[in-house]
């Protein structure tokens, strides 16, 4: 039954399905829903998307296109300013989660709610916060200085940071949590004789957590990079990509095109990033299957 | 001389713990606030919720009332949406399990010709950003024409969510000592035997993580959910509650409390199963 059922999956060879264990006959099959999925839903579409993008004009269009220059940038400052200052918050929390006090568990039960939620409700709650007419801040600010608070997400730099900053609200939870994982996994003895020795909480930093955590952490920063490069919904859902489509990043403006009925240029704005995506994972590969 | 000992020892104590304050309410407040505000919106009448106050007058349920009631243009849809979004998350767990269990079975206990290569492609996808794979996905869908059904949300989800999946069940199949299998192997089980019997029961730990977290990214997902689907009786949940942005007065206490019935259902899953996917998920997550 097993050996017939090999025939016509997946090898041609009579010889070759002969020499299969029943075994390596079942794992053949089981595989192939996998295998399906792939070929249908990812070698599919990105060999198709990839002819969609071939033309050269593409590119052309795309470097004519003052959108896209000024996305390519913000999608720089996000990852380079906004990924770093994540990781080293999380770097830092993750001290503070690691401390044995019942308030602090209590806090980091809380703490991974934004992780845990969606993101639509709670960056549409921020969006609504700094709306400058009816938002709580502008509110605030009126009912203590007297004076109209300003226009929070109609300045490019102020919304892009409030990107930002929404991005860090949703995933520092999981960084933190990774990073504990990391910090609780280094031996106590070393803090103990570093206790013994009199040393400062830096030279515990410098000479002990940090060595240990480093690969951790620069794993962390990639991988986060990586997946930052897909986070449509901090910069789409808290500023639609504007004021004057200044605050799109790569994945946003790849949408934009996309429901502008520009598929060639959407596909040749992400071929366009993929120098910088691919070997990033790259490495994150070497690193994950060793 | 035994006093002042133990008072400059608490002293210490109190310093510590002040300090450490300042780092917690911080974080408390910055976690809390956006949640906050979005629970008091769902509490308040209109007129109070746009007029910045941090607590409401007249504390109320009405807008939850609105909602189920589906009192609301918005929401007049508002169960068939949620069913929707159900239906294609529990979809997506149990597709998920299925298809990353029996590849990790395949690649870790059977060790398949080519397991390696299929695991690695599957990393490949993992690290892929989801948002550059919508593009073509949503293409690739009107190609299949499967554009504004289930199924082309459903198929997409579970192939985000398989790499990572297949991925940590990997790793943890690794783990369980291979005299199990041979075990089985000895006493004349069949390799469904083994699956069913012995592999399974012993991974449930990890299943229970995956199938959750595949749970949870289907029902969070925004942005294929919206790409893919648009009639109003077929969409999710999330592309409902961004819908509510298209109209310039929108009622934005509704959005909130819809927003928040959306957000309980993955939090107290999230908690239920917190103990499962902290292990499960952070140990796949990063092996440093």
């Amino acid at each position: 039954m097993a050996i017939t059922l090999s025939g016509d999956q997946s090898i041609p060879a009579p010889p070759l399905s002969s020499r299969l264990t029943p075994a390596q006959v079942w794992g053949i099959i089981l595989l192939a829903p996998y295998l399906l999925v792939f070929l249908a839903f990812v070698v599919y579409p990105v060999c198709y998307g990839l002819w969609l993008a071939r033309a050269p004009e593409n590119y052309v269009a795309l470097y004519n296109d003052p959108i896209f220059a000024r996305a390519a940038v913000n999608t720089l400052i996000f990852l380079v300013i906004g990924i770093n200052i994540k990781m080293l918050i999380a770097l830092l929390l993750s001290g503070f989660f690691a401390q044995q006090r019942t308030w602090i568990k209590w806090l980091s039960v809380i703490f991974i709610l934004p992780w845990a939620v969606p993101s639509i409700p709670t960056i549409l709650s921020v969006r609504f916060m700094f709306n400058p007419e009816w938002g709580v801040i502008n509110h605030l600010i009126f009912s203590f200085t007297g004076d109209d608070g300003p226009n929070w997400l109609n300045d490019p730099t102020v919304a892009l940071s409030m990107a930002i900053g929404v991005h860090i609200w949703k995933s520092l939870p999981f960084w933190t949590l990774i990073l504990i994982t990391g910090r609780l996994a280094i031996s106590h003895d070393l803090f103990e004789a570093a206790e013994v020795d009199g040393a400062s909480w830096w030279q515990k930093f410098r000479y002990i957590t940090w060595p240990s955590m480093q690969t951790l952490y620069v794993t962390c920063t990639l991988l986060s990079m990586i997946w930052t490069l897909g986070d449509f919904n901090s910069v789409y859902l808290l500023t639609g990509g504007g004021p004057a489509d200044l605050t799109h990043v790569l994945s946003t403006l790849g949408i934009r095109y996309l429901r502008l009925d520009q598929l060639s240029l959407a596909m040749a704005s992400i071929v366009c990033a993929m120098p910088f995506v691919l070997p990033l994972v790259y490495f994150m590969m070497k690193r994950l299957s060793r | 001389m035994k006093l002042p000992g133990v008072r400059e020892f608490s002293w210490r104590e109190v310093a510590t713990e002040a300090r450490l304050l300042l780092i917690g309410i911080p974080v408390f407040l910055w976690t809390m606030i956006p949640i906050y505000h979005m629970f008091l919106f769902a509490i308040s009448p209109k007129e109070d919720a746009f007029s910045g106050k941090l607590w409401p007058d007249h504390p109320t349920l009405h807008n939850f009332e609105i909602v189920f009631k589906q009192q609301h243009y918005f929401l007049r849809d508002f169960y068939v949406q949620f069913w929707n979004s159900t239906v294609i998350a529990v979809s997506v767990g149990v597709l998920t399990l299925f298809i990353a269990t029996a590849a990790a079975f395949s690649i870790s206990r059977l060790k398949v010709p080519g397991g390696r290569t299929v695991l690695n492609l599957a990393l490949f996808t993992y690290f892929i950003p989801a948002a550059f794979l919508a593009v073509p996905m949503y293409r690739t869908m009107g190609n299949y024409g499967l554009l504004n059904n289930h199924w082309s949300l459903i198929l997409a989800m579970v192939t985000i969510a398989s790499p990572y999946a297949i991925w940590v069940l990997k790793q943890a199949s690794d783990k369980l000592p291979v005299e199990l299998d041979e075990a089985a192997v000895m006493d004349g089980a069949t390799t469904l035997q083994i699956f069913r019997l012995v592999y399974l029961p012993l991974m449930m730990p990890s299943l229970v993580a995956i199938g959750t977290y595949a749970v949870l990214l289907a029902w969070n997902e925004y942005l294929y959910a919206f790409l893919l689907l648009s009639n109003d009786r077929e969409i999710t949940l999330p592309v409902a509650l961004g819908n509510f942005l298209a109209a310039d007065d929108s009622p934005w206490e509704l959005l909130m409390t819809t927003g928040f019935i959306y957000a309980l259902p993955p939090a107290a899953v999230y908690y239920a199963f917190r103990r499962y996917m902290v292990g499960g998920l952070t140990a796949g997550a990063v092996k440093s």
